[in-house]
């Protein structure tokens, strides 16, 4: 089985985020970059899919020079080869620009059953790339997953929302999108790190995915942020007064807030 | 010229065992070392992750990487918690090194596999209740009768000797009697649950608390004869190189300790406020935490020194008792600091430089005390 896994670099949310004065794109000085967790969960479903049968894992990854270090990690874990789409040109693009674009990339690697996401990137949060990759390559999409299972031709996942748990299955290829109760990721070993130096990295300009200029960067973006300002201060709490209805208050604040 | 930076591939293998330590090591470890219990499911994910298997070649199920990739991922580990460190510590350099580095084949095929994947733990049975350092004192015997070695005698403070994974213990004792009042000391492997090998209940211990130290009694235990570690007569000279070694390791735990202590007050001077200020306003807190890292630093560079000379072959004897030394000062100075600019939070058990200053001042003492260092630096420039 050939499975691809789409890796993002981002910075560590851990770390102080912010977005650049010039152009409100993400400043990626400000903060350490580190490959989103949730790819790690998506490398991790894909190695185990691969150690159960055969086949064979490669990682897609869009993003400046420096998202190597991110798709390094990924090949430590054990991901067998590496396709880095880097090009000033990516600079500010959306997520229907990365989607099409990711969707090139991926259709120059042969025979794909499978494509592993992220459900959602914990910098941008848009949570829709994977959903529009399946739509650019005419693939069926099973998004929230936090169970994937491949039986011969067949993909089944439990998808997850906030109302109920849905079984969907598709035929091979599809395209799945993994939520973070999938699993738990395995830390690379030494001898993973070490094996990862010796694994093929491809780096492509849009040229050599077929993406031209016009399709991509900030000036051709379908949407585009107009201002940014900080995540205001964290507010004090509301103070429930209990009258005799205090629980049924906190119910009700807790259904409103659906964490029950 | 000198470069300390580090190649790809450790910094690789520092990030990760990082963020190990952050994210599976730092929520548990204040509830295990209050419990005073051995970590079984951490070390099982160690295991995983392939740090018992570091030093050791890849035919052994080791990770095929080097003496200074274990002293790494020991420093990164201490930086949060020191019982897992020492853990790691004494399994691989005390535990499994010696059946690798004078184990026959068959020795080592026996043993090393299940030890490099952190499935079993050996421990290094040296120490006695009358004598640690001083070999000499050595009174454990070990009598040849009938095809199999007869130990008699007992040991102190070995760790990892009794947890529910152990399958190895190496006790030295005198063989024979070479001159008048020189002894014939010899390494012998004793396999776990061998009969007349009796494993104490753990000791109450001061620090290293998820740790697992134990007194060891051999009463007419017999192991087969083929169980002889290296040659006979020569465990003295033996256990002295693995004490060399384990002296850098032991010196990057000491200076994860005090990375650790630096780390944690650095927080804390930006939160912790007195006065109308966060403490790190007030130049007492800041001259400390200056002092702090400047001593993690240098300790770092000893080891890292000493390190790189035991892998490029050079003599390191010095080199590492030095490090072993002055990681082991700054563990304690940084821990004493920490705890001081903690105030009374320092002194809680469930703040980590509580813990931190529990586990320092036994790196002051195992593995060789600093007056131990002291003596073998002060021979190693001839001045005796």
């Amino acid at each position: 089985m050939n499975i691809v896994v789409l890796v993002k670099q981002v910075p560590d949310t851990w770390s102080d985020r912010k977005l650049t004065d010039a152009d409100h794109t993400l400043d990626r000085g400000s903060a350490d970059a580190v490959l989103d967790e949730i790819n790690e969960r998506a490398v991790e479903e894909a190695l185990k899919l691969k150690e159960a049968g055969d086949g064979e894992v490669t990682v897609v990854c869009m993003g400046p020079e420096r998202a190597t270090d991110a798709i390094r990690k990924a090949l430590s874990m054990g991901v067998d080869k590496a396709v880095h789409l880097s090009d000033e040109a990516l600079h500010g693009s959306c997520a229907v620009q990365t989607a099409r674009a990711l969707a090139k990339v991926i259709g120059t690697l042969g025979e794909v059953d499978l494509v592993v996401a992220g459900n959602e990137a914990t910098d941008g949060t848009v949570g829709a790339v994977p959903a529009m990759i399946a739509e650019v390559l005419g693939m069926p999409e099973l998004t929230h997953a936090r169970k994937l299972t491949v039986e011969g031709s067949t993909v089944s996942i439990e998808r997850e929302t906030d109302d109920a748990i849905t079984l969907l299955q598709a035929e091979l290829p599809a395209v799945v999108s993994v939520n973070e109760k999938i699993n738990e990721p395995r830390y690379p070993s030494f001898k993973g790190i070490m094996a990862a130096k010796k694994k093929p990295v491809t780096t492509m300009a849009i040229g050599d995915a077929g993406i031209a200029a016009s399709e991509v960067g900030l000036a051709n973006a379908t949407s585009t942020v107009t201002a940014s300002r900080p995540r205001p201060p964290r507010e004090a709490g509301q103070v429930v007064t209990d009258e005799g209805d205090g629980a049924a208050k906190l119910v009700e604040y807790l259904v409103g807030q659906k964490l029950i | 010229m000198l470069d300390h930076r580090l190649p790809d591939e450790y910094e690789a293998l520092r990030k990760t065992v990082a963020e190990f330590a952050h994210e599976q090591v730092a929520p548990v470890i204040g509830g295990c070392y209050e419990r005073e219990e051995f970590p079984y499911d951490l070390v099982a994910q160690m295991g995983r992750m392939g740090l018992f298997g570091l030093p050791f070649p890849e035919d052994y199920d080791g990770m095929g990487g080097d003496f200074f990739a274990l002293c790494l991922a020991l420093e990164e580990l201490a930086r949060v918690d020191s019982s897992v460190a020492i853990t790691l510590e004494a399994g691989v350099s005390l535990g499994a090194m010696p059946v690798f580095r004078f184990g026959t084949e068959a020795q080592r095929r026996e043993w090393l596999p299940s030890l490099c994947r952190g499935e079993k733990l050996a421990a290094f049975g040296l120490t006695e209740p009358g004598g640690g350092s001083d070999a000499g004192a050595t009174r454990t015997t070990a009598k040849v009768d009938g095809g199999d070695w007869v130990i008699n005698g007992s040991k102190a403070f070995i760790t990892n000797s009794g947890t529910d994974i152990t399958s190895l213990v190496t006790v030295t004792a005198v063989t024979g009697q070479r001159e008048v009042g020189r002894k014939d000391i010899s390494a012998i492997l004793v396999p776990a649950g061998t009969p007349g090998f009796a494993v104490a209940p753990k000791y109450s211990k001061v620090g290293w608390n998820a740790s697992d130290t134990r007194e060891l009694s051999f009463a007419d235990c017999r192991v087969p004869e083929a169980n002889l570690l290296g040659e006979l007569g020569r465990g003295y000279a033996q256990f002295l190189q693995i004490l060399d070694e384990g002296r850098i390791a032991i010196a990057a735990v000491g200076v994860g300790l005090a990375q650790g202590c630096v780390d944690e007050c650095v927080r804390y001077a930006g939160e912790r406020e007195t006065f109308g200020h966060p403490i790190g306003h007030h130049q007492a807190i800041q001259f400390k935490i200056a002092d702090m890292a400047a001593r993690v630093h240098t300790a770092r560079l000893a080891y890292y020194d000493a390190a790189s000379r035991l892998l490029r072959g050079e003599p390191f004897k010095k080199e590492a008792a030095i490090a072993k030394l002055v990681s082991s000062n700054a563990a304690m100075d940084n821990a004493r600091d920490a705890t001081q600019i903690f105030g009374g939070y320092g002194f809680m058990n469930e703040f980590p430089v509580g813990r931190f200053y529990r586990d320092a001042k036994i790196l002051e003492i195992g593995e060789g005390t600093s007056e131990v260092q002291r003596m073998l630096i002060a021979r190693q420039l001839g001045v005796v």
